[in-house]
C-alpha cells in the first residue's frame, strides 16, 4: 500500500468553516436567536433610553450602542457555540465526526471561522444602526482603530473558547438555549451595558468586573467613545493593560476547559 | 496482507461493578459480512463501539484491520466506514454537498457521484437532507460511510423503521458493497435481514459470545429435526422426523397423491435465537 498524504487540518478546518456559516445562515431559528436578537434591543432600549451620560456630554445612547455591540460578540460567540455544539453532541453529530479521519482541532477551526465571521458581521450591522439612529462615530484615530482591532478579535476569541468550553455544561440539546442564556443576561446588566457602569452599586461592579464582558463593552467605549467619557468611567482610565490581562486570562482558562472537558459523545452514550 | 479484519480476544469492558462485555473471542474475515446478533442490552453495542474506537476497553486483545482500536490515529480512521444508528446531518444541506465535504476528510475517497449513484441516489443528488424520506436519509448515511473508501464497514442497524420494500432494496445495496470486497460487521435485530446478508452470525448475551456460525449451521439447525403436518381423518397431525422426505413419500402413498395442507419446516433462525438468548440468560 502507497502511503496517501492526509489532508491537512487546515483545509479541512476552513471547509467546515464554510459548511458552518452556510447551514447557519440557513436556520432562520438561529440566526433570530444569536444575530437579530442584540439589533432588536437596541432598537427597542436605543428608543427607550435618553439623556447623557452623567454631565460627560455623551449621549446614553451611544454608550448603549457600544455596549451591545460587545454583547452581539458574546452572543454569536459564546450563546451561539455553546448552543450548537451541545446540540451536536446531543443528536451525535460528534460522534460521527469522531468516527471520520477529521482532525479534531479541524472542528474548531470551523468553529472558530463561523464565529469570527458571524461577529463581524454582527459587529458591521450593529455599528451602522447605531450610527444612523443615535450618532455614534466610527474610530477617530488609528490608535483607536487599532484598540478597536485588538479588543474585538480578543473578545471574540476569549468568548468563542469559553462557549465550546460551556457546551458541557447543559444536559441536553434543547436546555442548552435556555441554560447559556442565564449567565449572558446576567453579565449584559452587570457589565455596563444597559446601565452605565459607573452608576452599579459597587459590589455589582466588583462582581462585573471578574467577567470579560465588561472588559469588552470598557474596551469599544474607549475605541468609539470620546475621552470625555472618562469622567464617568469609575477608573477614571480607559485600563488597557487590565483589560487585556483579564482577557488574556480567561482565554488562557478557556483553552484548559476545552481541552480537559471537551467531550465527543453524549453522556449516557 | 492480513486475512484477519477484525480479531477480538478477551475482550472485556466494565461500567461500576457489571462486566458489560465479558470475555468476547471473535474473527471477521476480509471481504466476510458478520451480523451480530443479541439482545438489548448484552454487550453488543459496548463491543461494536470499541472495535470503532469510540469507547476503550477494560481488557483483552483488539485488533482491528492490525491496528489497536485504543489508539485510533487518522490513517486508520480513513480506512474504516461507520453507519450509526441514527441520522443527524445537517438538513439544510444537498446530497452532493454533504458527501463532497466528507469526501474532504479522507486520503482517497471515493467519486461522490459513483457513491451517489451506488447508493440510488442519483435522483436526489440536488435535493436538500430536509426533504428525503427516512430510506433515503439511511442511504445517505450509507454513502457518507463508504465515501472514504473503507475497507471495513460497520453497519448499525441500518433498517430500523423500514418498509419491507425499502428494506429489500436497501439489502441490495449491501450486498453489492460485500461484493466489491468490503468486509462488514452488522449489527441488527432482524433476523430475516440477518440471514439474507450475512455469512456468518454471532450472537451475544450476557456479555458474552453463545456461538458463531453461518445462518444455516447456527444452532444446529441443519441437523435439526423436521417436522413434517399435514391434516388427517383426525384433523391436523405431525410428526418430528430425521427423515422427511421418507415420511413425505409414506404420506403420499397413504393419501394416494396430495397430501392434505403438507408443511415441512426445520427451525428458523428466529427459533435458534429465541432457544439461546433464552438458555444465555
Amino acid at each position: 500500500m502507497t502511503a496517501v498524504a492526509m489532508p491537512s487540518a487546515a483545509r479541512i478546518g476552513l471547509s467546515r468553516g464554510g459548511l458552518e456559516l452556510r447551514t447557519f445562515l440557513q436556520e432562520p431559528q438561529a440566526v433570530v436567536f444569536t444575530v437579530a436578537m442584540p439589533v432588536i434591543l437596541l432598537l427597542i432600549f436605543g428608543t427607550i433610553f435618553k439623556g447623557e451620560v452623567g454631565s460627560t456630554g455623551v449621549d446614553f445612547r451611544q454608550y448603549f450602542a457600544a455596549g451591545i455591540i460587545a454583547s452581539g460578540i458574546m452572543s454569536t460567540t459564546f450563546v451561539s457555540l455553546g448552543v450548537a455544539i451541545t446540540q451536536e453532541r446531543d443528536d451525535g453529530t460528534l460522534k460521527r465526526l469522531y468516527g471520520t479521519p477529521m482532525p479534531r482541532s479541524s472542528y474548531f477551526i470551523g468553529k472558530a471561522i463561523a464565529a469570527l465571521v458571524l461577529s463581524l458581521l454582527e459587529t458591521v450591522v450593529l455599528f451602522v444602526l447605531g450610527h444612523l439612529l443615535f450618532g455614534l462615530e466610527a474610530p477617530k484615530t488609528p490608535e483607536r482603530w487599532l484598540t478597536f482591532a485588538w479588543v474585538f478579535v480578543a473578545g471574540v476569541t476569549v468568548c468563542t473558547l469559553l462557549g465550546i468550553a460551556v457546551s458541557s455544561v447543559p444536559r441536553s440539546g434543547r436546555s442548552a438555549a435556555a441554560v447559556l442564556n442565564v449567565p449572558y443576561l446576567v453579565l449584559q446588566f452587570i457589565s455596563g451595558v444597559y446601565f452605565t457602569f459607573g452608576a452599579l452599586p459597587s459590589g455589582v461592579q466588583q462582581a462585573g468586573a471578574l467577567f470579560p464582558l465588561k472588559w469588552i463593552s470598557q474596551g469599544l467605549r474607549s475605541a468609539l467613545l470620546p475621552d470625555t467619557l472618562l469622567a464617568a468611567e469609575p477608573a477614571h482610565s480607559w485600563e488597557h493593560g487590565r483589560t487585556g490581562l483579564v482577557l488574556a486570562a480567561w482565554g488562557v482558562a478557556g483553552l484548559v476547559l476545552c481541552l480537559t472537558t471537551f467531550r465527543w459523545k453524549r453522556r449516557d452514550g | 496482507m492480513n486475512e484477519t479484519a477484525v480479531r477480538v480476544r478477551g475482550l472485556r469492558k466494565r461500567y461500576g461493578d457489571v462486566d458489560a462485555v465479558n470475555g468476547v473471542d471473535l474473527d471477521i474475515l476480509r471481504g466476510e459480512v458478520f451480523a451480530l446478533l443479541g439482545p438489548n442490552g448484552a454487550g453488543k453495542s459496548t463491543t461494536v463501539e470499541i472495535l470503532e474506537g469510540h469507547r476503550r476497553r477494560t481488557g483483552g486483545e483488539v485488533s482491528v484491520l492490525g491496528a489497536d482500536p485504543g489508539r485510533p490515529t487518522r490513517e486508520w480512521r480513513a480506512r474504516l466506514g461507520i453507519v450509526p444508528q441514527s441520522s443527524n446531518e445537517r438538513p439544510e444541506l444537498s446530497v452532493r454537498e454533504i458527501l463532497r465535504h466528507f469526501a474532504g476528510y479522507y486520503p482517497r475517497p471515493r467519486d461522490v457521484d459513483e457513491v451517489i449513484e451506488a447508493v440510488g441516489l442519483t435522483d436526489k443528488a440536488g435535493a436538500r437532507l430536509a426533504h428525503l424520506s427516512g430510506g433515503q436519509r439511511r442511504r445517505v448515511d450509507v454513502a457518507l460511510g463508504i465515501i472514504g473508501g473503507p475497507e471495513l464497514l460497520f453497519l448499525d442497524e441500518p433498517t430500523t423503521g423500514f418498509d419491507p420494500d425499502a428494506r429489500r432494496r436497501f439489502w441490495r445495496l449491501i450486498e453489492g458493497l460485500a461484493h466489491g470486497g468490503t468486509t462488514i460487521l452488522l449489527t441488527t435485530h432482524y433476523l430475516d435481514e440477518a440471514e439474507a446478508l450475512a455469512d456468518r452470525v454471532g450472537v451475544i448475551a450476557g456479555g458474552r459470545v453463545l456461538e458463531i456460525g453461518s445462518p444455516m449451521e447456527l444452532g444446529g439447525r441443519a441437523t435439526a429435526t423436521a417436522r413434517v403436518a399435514w391434516v388427517g381423518p383426525e384433523g391436523r397431525q405431525s410428526i418430528e422426523t430425521d427423515s422427511p422426505t421418507q415420511v413425505v413419500t409414506e404420506l403420499s402413498h397413504k393419501f394416494d397423491g396430495e397430501v392434505p395442507e403438507l408443511t415441512v419446516t426445520r427451525p428458523t433462525l428466529e427459533d435458534v435465537y429465541l432457544t439461546m438468548i433464552g438458555e444465555g440468560r
